[in-house]
């Protein structure tokens, strides 16, 4: 994607879902997982999403940041409708404008902590020097520029998610949707993951989504949706 | 380039799997070009010994044409064509106007040397042994211009032979049976009667029924022992490009009116058993390949299991279905380039060693050792058949890792 397309599909603004509804095939028949969930993330903002396992928190989360498709609803980044694009415009965007922090770290276990953030930034088609600049920005910021060149797999399991959340951050996205990011975390390092999105949002205007089933994360976002079977209940 | 980096650090850190995928790619060029080397050796090697004794041509028999039974006539009664038919033609032993032939060659700026030869069967005696022999009648200069008769010769020289008028060249196992060497006399017994001959050479073709049978003497002594003073000839030729024989065969019969011969119809029966050689041999190591291959495949559709999370990952960050195919058909072109450049480096090394393997042969041509064809087309047909198989086996798993979707990974590995 060049600058001008790029700019060209830029979204501005919240992130919004309306009306989503989403199942699954099974062997046993379809599992409706969303039914008709409508939310907003806005920019500068922690959103958390919070509810019971199987209450379709993550998918909802998937659907938002394009790595599926829904039945049917709408999803919104910014004044753009992007749940219909095509696989090659939602990779594009994922790659441009949306970060991913999951639950386990996922990082390329063959990659150095640095190689891990450079990913995305070369993937957009920086060059190694800019790559490079960002990714030791980011990791000093995350206090983790001593271990810029050890192996992902060498790494702690906190260090391990403090990187995944540099990665997510590498390619300055609009939006970070992070899964249960502090699930596999102790308090004393959630916290200061929560307060590292939190900074990074009011700091840059990124709209954080955060699905958490921790609730006193949940209670400090500047918005709260709870989920069950499928639905926002508040 | 980011896909080959990614392709390059997967591949250094499976050092096992890719190993082995790269050991069976070494093995089956390697086998492969070894296996060619030495098969097209010894048929090359029987080509050139063929060539070099009895020439790429053979104009012999003259015929006449029977004219065709079909006639194309039209409804106004012309006759529109009709054809020689060549089947049950008469035969004339031997060339019986040789030096109108030889004119006519000359037209033929393909040929290399033309030589008129006069065959004949007699005895030879050496007063305590005789044997039967073929001898052929040459024109020493014309026939070293069509035959490799001078590197043939293991004692005595030519100049020996075109010196002496009553000289003759004894095929090497003549000279074995009947314990004949350089300078010694030998009688030739039969045609119009007995002939003194001088030992003058003694040559090794290599063939063993040409060098326990024939002998050369000068083609005016052999007419004159012979009582043919001008007919039955025979025309040995050398062309440019014996690979092109057999058309220029066709030609040179059609206008010369005489039964043409190339090397390749003289030899057929050999030539076809090197043939199904190479192939047997060929079928054999591209099995080793497709082994190769089937275990690549093996190591692939692991690798493509192992890797379904991170291959989720790479598509969360914006990698397309293209990238992630990319990333592993990389890593089968790694493995592939590197197979392939090791395999010929062992191909070459092996066919070196084996060149210098002692074996001695004797029969359809004569050596002392294994003989080997150095060829870069084998290591070519190598690459392109380790190419087929590594393409087959590497796309197939990364068209499967293209299609993993990263919702579904990241939602079962949670």
């Amino acid at each position: 994607m060049d600058c001008s397309q790029k700019n060209k599909m830029m979204p501005n603004g919240s992130m919004r879902v309306e009306n989503l509804f989403h199942s699954f095939s099974e062997a046993n028949g379809t599992v409706k997982v969303l039914n008709g969930v409508s939310l907003e993330a806005k920019p500068g903002e922690i959103t958390s999403i919070a509810g019971p396992s199987g209450c379709g928190k993550s998918t909802l989360l998937y659907l938002m940041g394009l790595l599926d498709r829904p039945d049917s609803g709408k999803v919104f980044m910014g004044d753009l409708e992007v749940q219909n694009f095509e696989d090659d415009e939602r990779t594009k965007a994922r790659n441009h404008f949306i970060g991913f922090v999951f639950q386990f770290h996922f990082l390329i276990k063959e990659l150095t902590a640095i190689e891990n953030i450079r990913l995305p930034l070369l993937k957009q088609g920086k060059d190694e020097y800019s790559a490079n600049q960002k990714a030791n920005e980011l990791l000093s910021e995350l206090g983790l520029e001593s271990k810029a060149q050890r192996p992902a797999y060498k790494l702690s399991g906190g260090e391990q998610q403090r990187v995944a959340i540099a990665r997510a951050l590498a390619n300055s996205p609009k939006y970070l949707l992070a899964d249960e990011p502090t699930g596999n975390l102790d308090s004393s390092n959630s916290e200061g993951v929560f307060e590292l999105l939190d900074r990074m949002a009011k700091q840059t205007g990124l709209s954080v989504i955060l699905v958490t089933h921790n609730e006193k994360l949940a209670d400090l976002s500047h918005r709260k949706y709870w989920m069950e079977d499928g639905r926002i209940v508040i | 380039m980011l896909c080959f980096k990614l392709a390059w650090r997967f591949v250094i850190a499976r050092k096992r799997p890719m190993f082995l995928s790269l050991a069976g790619i070494v093995f089956g060029v390697s086998f492969f070009v070894v296996t060619q080397a030495q098969t097209s050796g010894f048929e090359k090697f029987f080509i050139q010994t063929i060539l070099g004794t009895n020439g790429a041509l053979r104009i012999s028999d003259r015929f006449q044409d029977t004219y065709g039974t079909v006639e194309q006539v039209d409804d106004d009664g012309d006759t529109r064509f009709l054809f020689h038919s060549r089947e049950g033609s008469l035969y004339h032993e031997g060339v019986d106007q040789p030096s109108l032939i030889r004119d006519a060659l000359d037209d033929y700026p393909e040929l290399l040397g033309v030589s008129e030869i006069i065959e004949g069967s007699a005895v030879l005696d050496t007063g305590f042994r005789r044997k039967s022999i073929v001898l052929n009648g040459i024109r020493w200069e014309d026939h070293l211009q069509s035959s490799d008769l001078n590197n043939q010769i293991i004692q005595g020289t030519m100049n020996n032979f075109s010196s002496d008028q009553m000289g003759v060249i004894l095929g090497s196992r003549i000279s074995q049976r009947l314990g004949l060497k350089i300078g010694d006399r030998v009688s030739l017994v039969g045609g119009t009667g007995n002939l003194h001959l001088r030992v003058s050479a003694i040559f090794e073709s290599g063939v063993s029924q040409i060098d326990k049978n024939r002998i050369y003497i000068h083609l005016i002594t052999a007419r004159s022992f012979l009582g043919s003073s001008s007919g039955g000839s025979v025309f040995q030729i050398a062309i440019n490009e014996p690979e092109h024989a057999p058309g220029l065969a066709v030609q040179l019969q059609s206008s010369l009116n005489h039964r043409v011969v190339s090397w390749q119809e003289r030899e057929r029966v050999w030539l076809d058993v090197f043939k199904a050689l190479r192939f047997s041999s060929a079928i054999t190591v591209s099995c080793i390949l497709l082994l190769s291959g089937l275990g690549m495949f093996n190591v692939f559709a692991i690798l493509v299991i192992e890797k379904t999370r991170d291959i989720a990952i790479l598509r969360s960050i914006g990698f397309s279905r293209m990238d992630i195919s990319a990333i592993f058909l990389w890593q089968g072109t790694i493995v592939l380039v590197a197979g392939i450049t090791i395999g010929s480096l062992f191909a070459a090394s092996g066919t070196y060693l084996i060149s210098m393997i002692p074996l001695r042969i004797r029969g359809i041509f004569s050596t002392d050792s294994f003989v080997v064809n150095w060829d870069l087309n084998h290591y070519l047909w190598a690459s392109c058949i380790a190419f087929v198989f590594v393409a087959v086996a590497t796309w197939i798993p990364a068209r499967r890792a293209a299609r993993i979707e990263p919702a579904k990974i990241i939602r079962e590995t949670l």
